[in-house]
């Protein structure tokens, strides 16, 4: 199925969790997520499967004012 | 006692010696980031979350971070509604391990002023689910009674818009938000461009500033972390000490009693 990863269009098998996705995208902690724009907690996202069309939001520290 | 006249800066019940928050963005280099950091005397250093694959954002930075031992204070930069400052802040908690949140909700694009009626939404929410806001507002009177209202202890209206270092534009505004919350904690966020203007918002009883611009963008960064780092002090001494009351008349310091010549012309 079709997603949305940090705005690049991904594809995946649809039984993928939202913790497989992101290993898979080799994403470095710290990390967290957000699923179509609602915050997902890290112990979730091995229970959490996005549909297809979803978007992925994996942020991380960046410098802030 | 009000906050102002405490010897520390409170925010939320943490106690800090410095008056002084700086943020960790536009520095020349990582390294002048840390240095400028640490001249500054800073014990709160601000930060926030972008996605990984954008330039600069993840481990690297984040050790620089952790690396200097301050208190850090996420933000929600760039967000356009609440839904959006709600996740971001959400997000923060998390990574930062941190309750505190510098809420900052964009309402215009042209200053990057605040939305004020969004910030007091998010805000009632962020508290409801535990977080510590600090607001950045404008130095509207009511939006900050209206914010204190729904439990924030620490405030953070504008000196000026974000990055323009034209300092207290409005130094009327916010010497009334001082005098009609006395017990809150008044942080100035955003706007100076010197040194003189961290020392005015200190002497008009603001607990601290938070400046990022200012720092990063002097032509020695280093350098005028330390000079803020100095003006902070001097205008919290300046606060404490009580300044004269001002007059509309001249008034002779020297003693005119015993004065030689006086009227023999």
């Amino acid at each position: 199925m079709n997603l949305t990863y940090n705005g690049e269009a991904i594809c995946v098998d649809s039984e993928q969790s939202l913790q497989q996705i992101i290993v898979s995208k080799g994403a470095k902690p710290p990390f967290a997520v957000a699923l179509n724009g609602q915050f997902v907690p890290a112990g979730q996202l091995p229970d959490t499967k996005p549909n297809s069309g979803d978007s992925i939001e994996v942020l991380s520290p960046i410098q802030g004012g | 006692m009000s906050s102002s006249d405490h010897e520390q800066l409170n925010i939320y019940g943490e106690y800090f010696d410095s008056r002084l928050l700086i943020g960790s963005a536009l520095y020349p280099s990582p390294q002048i980031m840390q240095q400028a950091i640490h001249s500054s005397g800073a014990e709160i250093v601000t930060v926030s979350l972008r996605r990984q694959n954008s330039v600069s954002a993840g481990e690297d930075f984040w050790q620089l971070i952790k690396e200097t031992g301050l208190k850090v204070l996420p933000n929600t930069a760039g967000c356009h509604s609440v839904k959006e400052v709600i996740t971001l802040a959400q997000m923060c908690r998390e990574v930062f391990k941190t309750d505190w949140i510098k809420l900052e909700l964009i309402g215009d694009e042209y200053n990057l002023q605040p939305d004020p009626f969004g910030l007091l939404e998010a805000t009632e929410i962020l508290l409801k689910e535990g977080f510590k806001v600090l607001p950045y507002c404008t130095d509207d009177l009511v939006l900050c009674q209206r914010l204190a209202d729904l439990g924030c202890e620490v405030l953070m209206p504008w000196g000026a818009p974000i990055g323009t270092g034209k300092g207290l534009i409005n130094a009327y505004n916010l010497k009334t938000i001082r005098e009609r919350l006395p017990e809150h904690t008044l942080i100035v966020d955003a706007g100076l461009g010197v040194p003189s203007h961290a020392c005015t918002a200190l002497e008009l009883g603001y607990d601290a500033v938070l400046l990022n611009s200012a720092v990063a963008g002097a032509g020695d960064p280093v350098k005028m972390a330390k000079a803020f780092s100095h003006a902070v002090e001097a205008g919290r001494m300046g606060y404490v000490a009580k300044a004269m009351p001002e007059k509309e008349v001249a008034a002779p310091s020297t003693p005119t009693m015993g004065m030689p010549f006086w009227h023999q012309n």
